[in-house]
């Protein structure tokens, strides 16, 4: 495995001068699961911050071919796109080795764009589908999606004087793109490294479709110091909040287990979006989302046979 | 070289893909268009294509495919019909601004409510600003034949603009006629390989697809699609030509028939246009000088070519398969209308809608229309600028 001093020696395929912002989650997810990559790519993405930001014409960010179609149709494309591939290569009308790679954020995938990419996992196209998990909409103004976690201050789930924040808990998408029986689907944290570039080798060396669900903060929808990035990462594993595991072939594997269960208030009080969680009235939610957090990971425990 | 089959449209159709051996086909079943994704699966399982199928979930996602595949370097179709075209509408919009060379057949079926299987126009009609070219097709020969002249014009270098072919649902699309067809080496011959000059699976030169256009660069995408709609025109007629040299069948923009000497006249598409020819003629037997014309391309539209075919009509109908709720009559009337404002002559313009969700048009329907043309013509005056066809009011 390249260690990180020499992925950062590695031509990076996202250019520098791209428009994220900093101390954004995704520029780091993105060259993390590239750095992976053999092959040459076609790289397909759903409109949303990562698409807008790197390719205002007549400037683009992508050294590889990149093609963005609409919101709710990256996992639909980038299977056309490798349709094509498979078939001018079995016609002899192209020679090169590629793979292909599709990213959508939350919304284009929990939401929107859930049934296209469960069209294409179910099809078994040689694809791996990325999503940057930032748990709103961020690109339109932080409005909640079926990512957002419980109690959190969105511009559609607003705290007000009578709902404080959002209401359900999140959909927990890497289970289900797991049962799409596919031969790999993870969920991993650019803050462990190792851990995401594994995966992402992983994604692309498997034949058939992968689905990797990568954390992403975003500084302007989570409201944290941007220098606090890593450790709100890092804090999303240790609170049991977003654990690391892969599934492979059917095979569910917990990858890091913390040696002391930090509560999950200690991640929710580096994000401005939870501060009126602490407030008393309000404290039954954070109880309600630890609550959670343990009946998730006791099954997760059991799937990954740590029980 | 030439045979004759008979076949249903759909199987006109699914034959011409065949031929044609598109690399990527994307496509969702919907009644009336199924048999073309079911005939041309059975190509592909019986490997008679070199066919990547892709069994997509909705028509959403079959555009969406399709417009993958198209951009990275295949030749690429799909097929659908009504709600099909509806669903897949945010993307057939971005397939033309992406300037991609997809054919796509669609059997034109009534749009929902009430839910409607049969045939009329609203489908493709809605789908006319949307930057593709639109073929019509009276009967299977002309939905084959435009098929495949498609290709050509969707690939052409002045183009590169989708194309829709339309054929009327199960009047045609189940109807079974005789037919021309060709040998599968002539037409492969006809529609060459399809070589883009930028694609994504260039290795040489990656391109980047679908950017982020403002105020800056938009409006200049936006210019060079109205000029490719534009030189479409004279490749269409091109590729006609061409395409009578080897098939030995005539295409225009339009079909004039018996319009040279006549006074009173109809514009008409597709399957519709049997019926009334064969009113035509029932009429020139009675000495009446009636004509029509038959749009084949809609998209782009023909406007001085039609002005100079109808300016010595006395008196026009212009026959719509498609409600606009403009209440200015339907989609094919206003720029037929607006066609003929520079004409010196002062034509009367009326309009019928007809034929919505497959209500039959039988040639007493057209006799009435000419009978009211006759009438207009004589007296310079019309009861009404917009009538309604064979419905209870």
């Amino acid at each position: 495995m390249a260690t990180l001093k020499e992925q950062s020696k590695k031509e990076q395929i996202l250019t520098g001068g791209h428009r994220l912002c900093a101390g954004c989650g995704h520029g780091i997810a993105v060259r993390m699961v590239l750095n992976a990559a053999e092959d040459p790519l076609v790289i397909g993405c759903a409109t949303g911050c990562l698409e807008v930001a790197t390719t205002i014409y007549p400037y683009t960010a992508w050294r590889s071919s990149f093609i963005h179609n609409a919101f709710e149709n990256a996992a639909a494309t980038i299977s056309g796109v490798e349709a094509a591939y498979k078939s001018l290569k079995k016609q002899g009308k192209i020679k090169d080795d590629f793979k292909f790679i599709a990213f959508g954020g939350d919304g284009g995938t929990y939401d929107i764009g859930l049934q296209s990419l469960s069209g294409a996992m179910e099809r078994g196209h040689n694809i791996v589908y990325v999503c940057l998990d930032n748990g709103a909409y961020m690109n339109t103004g932080i409005q909640r999606s079926s990512a957002t976690p419980r109690g959190a201050d969105t511009t559609t789930s607003p705290v007000g004087k009578v709902i404080p924040g959002k209401q359900q808990f999140r959909k927990d998408l890497t289970a289900i793109m797991a049962e799409h029986n596919i031969p790999y689907a993870a969920q991993a944290s650019p803050n462990n490294w190792r851990d995401l570039y594994n995966k992402a080798k992983k994604a692309f060396e498997v034949e058939g479709p992968a689905f990797i669900n990568v954390m992403a903060p975003c500084p302007r929808g989570w409201r944290y110091n941007t220098p606090d990035i890593a450790d709100i990462l890092k804090l999303a594993y240790e609170t049991r909040y977003w654990p690391l595991y892969e599934v492979e072939n059917g095979e569910w594997k917990l990858n890091y287990k913390p040696k002391k269960y930090v509560p999950v208030e200690e991640w929710l009080k580096l994000q401005g979006r939870f501060r009126h969680l602490f407030r008393d009235e309000n404290r039954y939610i954070i109880d309600e989302i630890q609550a959670e957090v343990d009946r998730r990971w006791e099954v997760l425990l059991e799937r990954c046979g740590e029980k | 070289m030439n045979k004759k089959v008979a076949l249903t449209g759909n199987e006109a159709v699914a034959l011409s893909m065949k031929q044609i051996n598109p690399d990527v086909v994307a496509a969702y079943p919907i009644t009336p268009q199924t048999e073309i994704v079911q005939f041309f699966s059975s190509f592909v399982a019986n490997g008679q294509v070199d066919t990547e199928f892709v069994t997509v979930e909705s028509e959403h996602s079959a555009m969406s495919a399709t417009v993958g595949a198209s951009a990275a370097g295949a030749r690429a179709m799909t097929a659908t019909s009504a709600n099909g075209l509806a669903l897949m509408w945010e993307v057939v919009y971005i397939a033309a601004s992406n300037r991609l060379p997809i054919v796509m057949p669609v059997v034109n079926r009534a749009l929902s409510a009430p839910i409607n299987i049969h045939c009329d126009h609203s489908d493709t009609m809605g789908a006319r600003d949307s930057g593709w070219i639109q073929l019509y097709s009276e009967n299977s020969q002309e939905a084959y034949d435009n098929m495949i002249q498609a290709v050509r014009i969707a690939e052409h270098p002045d183009v590169l603009l989708p194309v829709m072919v339309m054929m009327d649902g199960f009047i045609i699309s189940h109807g079974l006629e005789n037919l021309e067809v060709m040998d599968d080496e002539s037409v492969k011959d006809f529609v060459g390989t399809y070589k883009p000059d930028h694609y994504l699976l260039d290795i040489e030169n990656p391109i980047t697809m679908g950017p982020l256009a403002l105020f800056d660069f938009y409006f200049e995408v936006k210019r060079q699609q109205a000029e490719a709609m534009k030189n479409a025109k004279d490749v269409i007629l091109d590729v006609a030509k061409e395409y009578k040299d080897l098939s030995g069948r005539e295409y225009g923009l339009f079909e004039s028939y018996k319009l040279d000497d006549a006074e009173i006249a109809i514009v008409v598409m597709s399957s519709a246009a049997g019926t009334g020819k064969y009113v035509v003629d029932k009429l020139r037997e009675e000495g009446k000088k009636a004509g029509l014309l038959k749009l084949r391309v809609f998209r782009p539209f023909p406007h001085k070519e039609i002005a100079e075919a109808l300016k010595h009509i006395k008196a026009l109908a212009v026959m719509d398969r498609a409600e606009s709720f403009s209440d200015f009559g339907g989609p094919l009337f206003a720029p037929i209308r607006s066609a003929l404002f520079d004409v010196k002559n002062d034509i009367k313009v009326v309009d019928y809608i007809y034929g919505l969700g497959g209500r039959d048009i039988v040639p007493p329907h057209i006799e009435k229309v000419f009978n009211d043309l006759e009438e207009i013509k004589e007296t310079g005056k019309y009861d009404k600028l917009v009538n309604y066809l064979g419905v209870r009011e």
